[in-house]
């Protein structure tokens, strides 16, 4: 056990790329807890989808051994951080787990929207914040401003905010002296029934259930019996340690401290990220407050190429869950596409994200239909349902009604985009509220939007038209009723549920128009004619054709090389797996993301 | 041709015999041809007629198809010798097919009667087309009127018969002189004329081009320059008796069509392929590594594949197909009848059952047939998986 007076438990947050992961290197190498050999860059990005896409996904937390200069021993429990809004929550279960922040800000961009949103979750979950000004070593380095902006939004003067370079090291030492002065020290009771906070987990295929969890009051010894509150479920404490990053079995965990568990628990359902644990034996009157369930943005339906994959997209799932708390799914059947599921996603990001891992860490082969938002449907009868695929909104005769989420939305930009950036707010049906200046050259720009309009190439488009310099955060405001349509799509004039999406009357047109046309681009040609139409109800609104192919053939048998045709037959073959049938047309697994694209020229 | 007599010749014996020597590489040429290397012309025959005189005695054949490269670019010395060694081995039945395919600018009057008096009695001409822009895009070193020159001598020195190679579909022409090309060639009244896309093989300079940018033939082009063909030579009197092939009666290929009935062929020189005793095999492809090999005494075959059962029957219908005459369906052609992909041929009008024969009725969509037929699986095979899960249930 640790003495709480020697913790020090922090997070590093910061705007997306602003250098958290970065740190968190230069601060694993000057407390030794990563050999030179082992070192890497952002080595605490470990999953190979972070490290291709150079952004950290999941939250990591690993315990640092520091002897400060006037000879101390410490110990920081650092958890980094992504940075991207869809996984703010990853933020906020850290957060729970901390009593500091670390707030990072990139020199050359200064304050971004993530920063703000950042900042004001730790401020209200009552942490110590400590402003730094990172990348001071770029050339287009800018720390006066940066630290100017930083001191502006959480009070006090410039001059304190600390100066970094994580690629370079500068400063750190001086962080670490500061984060040890300023971040208290945790102040759990060790005396109290035991309270530990699960903020993450994750399921190993020989361990089983593997749980992160911060002691707040009370002490956790290996072999203990113990009960997750919420669930009333019962284990055994197996195994629990330290992450230094490596797992390190310790005999005793404290209060104040950070570390894991293993129960051996292989069920999955039994253990629920935001639980609190205790003694079975001693358990504590009231559990910790636990997490808010994020609310899901986007929906799109997940299913698998091959039906007889269902049950193991459904296993894959409830696994995933374990490390994503936010991710939710209900079955959903498709005419086209058979049967899967409809999942909720933060964002974007997050569904692409969701959607690889289960390719990849469970081996299934995905067709994602086109993403959309909850709509409400006020019914005949006054009542309101949600509804989460355009499939079921009902025809107009049976509604009285559709509302559509909407958001309030913050740009940062500089001043000089302001004028394209309402321009594409309005165009989107925005409505524009305060700009406000917080430099001369920096504005922010607040409005309120349909999130159908925000989530989905909105973003690209932002940073297209600003070149990648205004930066945006959102956050739900309640529904609105609208001119709601929907449209859909009709393969060989036979409606595919899979591609209807939900519009607003005004740009239902355009939409049918950009669906067939991108649907004509990427349906290959078949053996037969296949008319692509759009529709509102029966009303056509835009009709393409995919014409009959008329040559499909090779030309010579290569001399007798039969082995060499029928090789490359079968590649081609091969190729044509990533076909979905539907009806009697083959529609490739992209076709279904087509929406997703960005569309230049809006 | 009835169709028994082109399944008749699945019992024929053939051999194939490669020549890769070319004056130059055509853009568009995937085969294993060299250029510039005519040096090595003597040690290469010396090799091939190693190979022929090492390899397993067999029968007589009937039909020796000598195809390059460019065999016509071979001393008629030389090209005697590989003829003399395939008779001494295996014998060249009396009645047999012997062709060559020839470039029209080799084929002069006296070259074409030295051909037929060692043996040769059927030359396939690579005429490729009768327009200069055409002939001149696919890299090709000889024009129109050489063309009817060869066409004559071969005739004159009382070559039984002739054949022209034709490519249609290249990038910029235009269907009214693909059409010229095909008026002008039945206007020689050659016996036999093979029509072929230009296709656009990987790794070669038109692949590369093509790969930057270039244009790349059109398919629906390429299908109406077919159609156009078709019917042309139809109407001429030249049956359309394989995808891309085209006879009078009588003047079929037998070299193919023995390849087609899965009948079994002998290959020697480099990248030469064959059929025998249910295998079939491949030499290297690299001229040099070839003359390597034979001259160390090792063989020069590199591959080697054997098809047996569903594997065989499935490999019946693969090249069966590309003949218009068809295939009996057999175990193979029932199972694609029943398949969900053999269906949809079915209604497209794509293949058909007549007269108790499976046929591909659209041979421009040939490989859509092609690869339904390659993902068949064996009834047997499927039967017994599900016999040996029941016993695994009930243990
Ligand atoms: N020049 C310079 N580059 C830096 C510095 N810190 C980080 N970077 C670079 O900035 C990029 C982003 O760094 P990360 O550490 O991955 O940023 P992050 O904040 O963890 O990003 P997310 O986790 O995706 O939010 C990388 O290319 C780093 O090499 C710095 O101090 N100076
Ligand atoms: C082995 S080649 C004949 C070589 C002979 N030296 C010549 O140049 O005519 C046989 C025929 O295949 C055809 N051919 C070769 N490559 C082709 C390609 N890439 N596309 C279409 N036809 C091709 C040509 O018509 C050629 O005459
Ligand atoms: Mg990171």
């Amino acid at each position: 056990m640790t003495d709480q007076a020697r913790i020090r438990n922090f997070s590093i947050i910061a705007h997306i790329d602003h250098g958290k992961s970065t740190l968190a290197d230069r601060l694993l190498e000057r407390t030794g807890a990563v050999s030179q050999r082992e070192m890497r860059e952002q080595v605490l990005d470990t999953m190979d989808l972070e490290r291709e896409r150079g952004i950290t996904i999941k939250a990591q937390s690993v315990r640092l051994a520091y002897t400060s200069p006037a000879g101390e021993e410490l110990v920081l429990n650092l958890i980094d951080t992504p940075g991207h809004v869809d996984f703010s929550y990853e933020v906020s279960r850290s957060l729970a787990a901390c009593e500091g922040a670390l707030l990072l800000v990139d020199a050359a961009q200064g304050v971004q929207a993530q920063t703000l949103a950042n900042a004001y979750l730790a401020i209200d979950a009552g942490l110590e914040v400590i402003p730094a000004v990172n990348k001071i070593d770029l050339a287009a380095a800018d720390p006066e401003a940066a630290a100017a902006e930083l001191a502006g939004i959480l009070g006090g003067s410039p001059d304190d905010v600390l100066r970094l370079s994580a690629k370079t090291g500068q400063g750190v030492d001086d962080l670490l002296e500061t984060l040890v002065k300023e971040v208290p020290a945790p102040s759990g009771d060790p005396d109290a029934p035991l309270r530990a906070l699960v903020f993450d987990s994750y399921f190993d295929a020989y361990r089983g259930v593997v749980c992160y969890l911060r002691v707040v009051d009370g002490s956790l010894g290996s072999g203990d019996s113990l009960r997750f509150m919420a669930t009333g479920e019962v284990h055994e404490a197996d195994e629990i340690g330290w992450l230094t990053p490596k797992a390190v079995p310790v005999a005793r965990l404290g209060p104040g401290e950070v570390g894991f568990l293993i129960t051996g628990v292989k069920e999955i359902d039994r253990i629920r990220v935001g639980d609190t644990i205790t003694h079975a034996q001693r358990p504590a009157a009231t559990a910790l407050p636990g997490y808010e369930e994020p609310k899901p943005m986007v929906f799109s339906g997940l299913f698998p190429t091959d039906g007889d994959d269902f049950e193991k997209l459904r296993d894959a799932l409830e696994k995933l869950r374990l490390n994503d708390a936010s991710l939710v799914w209900q079955p959903e059947t498709s005419k086209a596409l058979g049967f899967g599921f409809r999942c909720g996603f933060l964002g974007l990001l997050h569904m692409e994200i969701v959607r690889e891992r289960l390719e990849r860490e469970y081996d299934l082969d995905l067709v994602a239909t086109a993403p959309s938002v909850a709509y409400r449907v006020i019914m005949p009868d006054g009542e309101e349902t949600e509804i989460r695929s355009p499939q079921d909104l009902p025809e107009p005769n049976d509604r009285r009604g559709v509302s559509e989420p909407y958001v309030k939305a913050m740009i940062l930009t500089p001043s000089e985009f302001v004028g394209p950036i309402m321009a594409l707010a309005t165009g989107r049906r925005g409505i524009v509220g305060d700009i406000s200046y917080m430099t001369p050259e920096r504005v922010e720009l607040d409005f309120e939007i349909p999130l159908g309009e925000i989530v989905f190439d909105f973003f690209d488009l932002l940073k297209s038209k600003t070149r990648g310099y205004a930066s945006l955060d959102y956050e739900p405001i309640g529904y609105r009723e609208s001119d709601l349509v929907k449209v859909d799509i009709l393969l060989n004039g036979q409606p595919v549920d899979a591609f209807s999406a939900i519009v607003h009357r005004d740009a239902a047109d355009a939409y049918g128009r950009k669906m067939t046309g991108r649907l004509r681009e990427l349906i290959p040609r078949q053996l037969f004619d296949v008319p692509i139409q759009a529709a509102i109800g029966g009303r056509i609104i835009a009709r393409e054709t995919v014409r009959a192919k008329r040559k499909d053939v090779t030309a010579k048998c290569y001399g007798g090389d039969i082995t060499r045709k029928k090789k490359l037959l079968q590649r081609q073959k091969e190729g044509k797996k990533r076909m979905k049938m539907v009806g009697s047309v083959e529609v490739p697994q992209e076709a279904f993301v087509a929406a997703l694209q960005v569309d230049e020229e809006s | 041709m009835t169709p028994e007599t082109a399944d008749a010749f699945a019992n024929h014996a053939a051999a194939y015999v490669h020549i890769p020597f070319c004056s130059a590489v055509c853009p568009y040429c995937d085969f294993a041809v060299v250029a510039g290397r005519d040096d090595l012309t003597e040690r290469y025959v010396a090799a091939l007629c190693a190979e022929i005189m090492g390899s397993e005695p067999w029968r007589p054949v009937q039909a020796l198809y000598v195809g390059g490269g460019t065999p016509s670019r071979l001393d008629p010395g030389l090209l005697a010798m590989v003829l003399d060694a395939v008779e001494r081995r295996h014998g060249i039945a009396g009645d047999a097919e012997v062709s060559l395919e020839a470039n029209p600018e080799d084929f002069g009057p006296n070259f074409a009667r030295t051909l037929r008096a060692i043996g040769f009695n059927r030359v396939s001409f690579g005429a490729q087309s009768f327009s200069a822009p055409v002939l001149s895009r696919l890299g090709r070193r000889h024009d129109a009127a050489q063309i009817e020159h060869a066409v004559l001598h071969a005739r004159r020195s009382g070559f039984t018969s002739v054949s022209l190679d034709l490519i249609f579909g290249t990038p910029g022409e235009s269907l009214d002189s693909w059409q010229h090309t095909v008026e002008r060639t039945v206007a020689l009244e050659p016996d036999h004329v093979s029509c072929y896309a230009l296709t656009v093989e990987r790794g070669t300079p038109l692949g590369r081009a093509v790969g930057n940018g270039a244009p790349a033939p059109d398919p629906d082009v390429q299908a109406r320059a077919y159609q156009l063909a078709d019917r042309r030579l139809g109407a001429a009197g030249y049956g359309r008796y394989e995808t891309s092939n085209w006879a009078r009666p009588g003047h079929e290929c037998r070299y193919n069509l023995t390849v087609w009935a899965q009948g079994e062929y002998l290959a020697f020189g480099n990248g030469a392929h064959g059929h025998r005793g249910g295998v079939r095999f491949r030499n290297l492809r690299r001229i040099d590594a070839y003359i390597e090999a034979v001259e160390r005494g090792e063989t020069p075959r590199v591959g080697e594949e054997t098809a047996s059962g569903w594997a065989s029957e499935i490999e019946r219908l693969f090249v069966g197909l590309r003949r218009t005459v068809g295939v009996v369906p057999g175990s193979g052609g029932v199972a694609l009848l029943a398949a969900p992909e053999g269906e949809r041929l079915s209604q497209a009008g794509v293949i058909e059952v007549r007269e108790g024969r499976l046929r591909v009725a659209k041979p421009l969509l040939g490989d859509e047939a092609m690869r339904a037929v390659l993902g068949l699986a064996d009834p047997e095979v499927r039967e017994n998986a599900a016999s040996a899960d029941t016993v695994s249930l009930d243990a």
